[in-house]
């Protein structure tokens, strides 16, 4: 079974830092996704060419733009996120948290993810574990140990060269264990399975609609 | 089917001059474009219900019961009643007083409103809103049904031997009508109670409009009140009209771009595009109207969404006259001409429901379960004659 990746790069500039460590995430992950017997492909989200949809949506309370709505779709249906922001003022930019503030609060529920930023420096590097990380967690999802940070520097040779591609090996292999992890759970014997939020784009309406006999125990007076 | 008009009640400043009316003007102002409606033939005319600035409309049925004494055809209904945070007991006791006074032209839209706080400022809390819609609509419905009530739920405070005053006007309980813009638990509501399903329609995309109508109209036949194509469905609409397009949307632009909800966001074009509101000429405005049938199926009533966004009282009473003698009795014929036969072309009225007589199941709390009761006997009886 083909596995889906799907980045989500929030880089501005032409050629873009953050969307090259993006895309050697991404050839990674497809590699390790590979080398355990799948196939997998990659398809990118390029925020900046969302960025005027993004504050529409945002300006209507929430009303998704096409463009909006086929974003919401795609990452949702993913079988595995990666998502990669250049730091602005000491976190993920504006342009990122508003992609995340339009996804359903179900979006994610229980989506392998790796978080990766890009900074001219490395004094930033905390942010994947300051704004990133709890990000994620309050969306459910399931964030891989190793985060990727690339400095300026990373992105040389030498030793901070070799330390940002044995990073993106490791994250890449702790994604692809998740993708490929079959959901082995056998229905009604494992506590708590049932209670686990469903993944939605909310894009469509949820037509498992729960009968009004139920909605109405307990209050009929 | 019913045409009409849905006011928010907003006081917005006019964008172009920078004037904004005071609060005793934007209720005249309602007041005036109620009456108007009726003057040019429209059917409804429907009032907020808010708690905050920059809303005036507090307290619906007061302006309704002026609107009322000053009309005469006119049906009076709301978008929305806070079926949440109002007590049920009230509502109950005030809309049947309206329907007295007004000779039984009013039925309610239940909603849940547009505004966090409201919960607290009545008590209430945010995170029950589906429940509190549920328990409360339920009680209202037995207060307008049973002579005596008990009542113990989990929300207000218990009634022993309740009786509300005045008894809908001849027996008859007002027609309801539920909106919801996203919850598929209140299509679900509307369609087991048989009552009408409203989606305001103009600030979400049409695809999601489809859904949630579709999925009320699937529950509405689930629960045995007649086939899918029956259920009584209304939609809002937004328009602004002038001679040619050109015109209307140099006109309507400055008001657009600075509207509350989505000003400063999507150009006029795109929410155009997504939404409903259409911006030009009537023509455009019966044809882009009449291709909502196409996604939601024939239904029965439709309000259009006129006066907000800061629009000048003399613009706005001109765009309803346009409405009322331009574009409304295209839309009555051609609506009519491709509505199949067994399709109601109206919601239920006072006089439709009192004509039903006291044996109708809109009289029941609960029909669906009577339905389900009948089948289930019917199912028995041709047990019976098989087996013999």
């Amino acid at each position: 079974m083909t596995r889906r990746i799907v980045v989500v790069t929030a880089g501005i500039s032409q050629p873009s830092s953050t969307r090259l460590l993006a895309d050697q995430i991404a050839d990674a992950v497809t590699t390790s996704v590979t080398a355990r017997g799948e196939a997998a492909t990659v398809e990118v989200i390029e925020l900046r060419e969302l960025a005027t949809d993004l504050a529409a949506t945002m300006a209507t309370g929430g009303v998704p733009t096409p463009a909006v709505a086929r974003a919401r779709d795609l990452v949702s249906s993913a079988d595995g996120l990666v998502a990669v922001t250049p730091v602005f003022s000491a976190s993920y930019s504006g342009l990122f948290k508003l992609f995340f503030d339009v996804l359903d609060p179900d979006a994610l529920s229980g989506m392998p993810v790796i978080i990766a930023a890009t900074a001219g420096t490395p004094r930033h590097s905390l942010v994947l574990d300051f704004a990133l990380r709890p990000l994620f967690t309050y969306l459910r999802a399931v964030v891989v140990p190793t985060g990727v940070f690339a400095a300026t520097e990373d992105f040389g040779g030498g030793a901070e060269g070799a330390g940002l591609t044995s990073r993106i090996v490791r994250a890449a292999g702790e994604l692809a264990a998740l993708v490929v992890a079959q959901d082995g759970a056998v229905g009604g014997f494992v506590p708590g399975a049932a209670d686990q939020r469903r993944r939605t784009s909310g894009t469509s309406l949820d037509t498992d609609v729960t009968p009004f006999a139920t909605l109405l125990r307990g209050h009929s007076g | 089917m019913q045409f009409g008009l849905f006011s928010v009640g907003d006081v917005t400043p006019d964008p172009t001059t920078g004037r904004t009316p005071t609060e005793a003007e934007r209720i005249t102002n309602m007041t005036r474009i109620a009456l108007k409606a009726e003057e040019v033939g429209l059917d409804v005319f429907a009032s907020g219900e808010h708690h905050n600035p920059p809303f005036v409309p507090s307290s619906p049925t007061t302006l309704l019961g002026y609107i009322a004494a000053k009309t005469e055809t006119l049906k009076l209904s709301t978008a929305t009643t806070l079926i949440t945070t109002n007590d049920p007991v009230k509502i109950a006791e005030d809309y049947a007083m309206l329907q007295h006074l007004s000779g039984g032209r009013v039925d309610l839209m239940m909603g849940r409103g547009n505004t966090g706080p409201v919960y607290p400022w009545f008590g209430k809390d945010i995170r029950k809103g589906i429940e509190l819609a549920v328990e409360n609509y339920h009680l209202l419905r037995r207060l307008w049904r049973e002579p005596v009530v008990d009542w113990q739920g989990e929300f207000r405070t218990p009634l022993q031997g309740y009786t509300s005053t005045p008894a809908p006007l001849d027996g008859v309980p007002p027609f309801v009508w539920h909106g919801s813009i996203r919850s598929p638990e209140i299509a679900e509501q509307a369609a087991f109670y048989g009552d009408g399903f409203f989606h305001n329609h103009i600030f979400w995309n049409k695809e999601h409009t489809a859904q949630m109508v579709d999925l009320y109209r699937r529950r509405f036949e689930h629960y045995g009140h007649g086939s899918a194509d029956q259920a009584i469905v209304g939609l809002g609409g937004q328009v602004f009209m002038a001679g040619t397009e050109k015109d209307a949307v140099r006109q309507f632009r400055p008001y657009f771009d600075n509207a509350p909800v989505y000003g400063h966001g999507p150009s006029l074009e795109d929410f155009t595009e997504m939404t409903p509101l259409t911006v030009g000429t009537p023509e455009q405005v019966i044809e882009r109207t009449l291709g909502f049938a196409d996604y939601v199926g024939d239904y029965q009533r439709q309000l259009f969404l006129l006066d907000h966004a800061g629009l000048p009282i003399e613009t706005v009473l001109e765009q309803v006259e346009i409405l009322g003698r331009e574009v409304v009795p295209t839309l009555r014929k051609e609506f009519e001409r491709i509505r199949p036969a067994h399709v109601p072309s109206d919601p239920p009225t006072h006089e439709s429901m009192l004509a039903q007589g006291p044996d109708a199941p809109f009289h029941l709390v609960q029909p669906a379960l009577a339905y389900a009761a009948n089948a289930e006997s019917v199912d028995a009886r041709s047990a019976v004659e098989v087996s013999a």
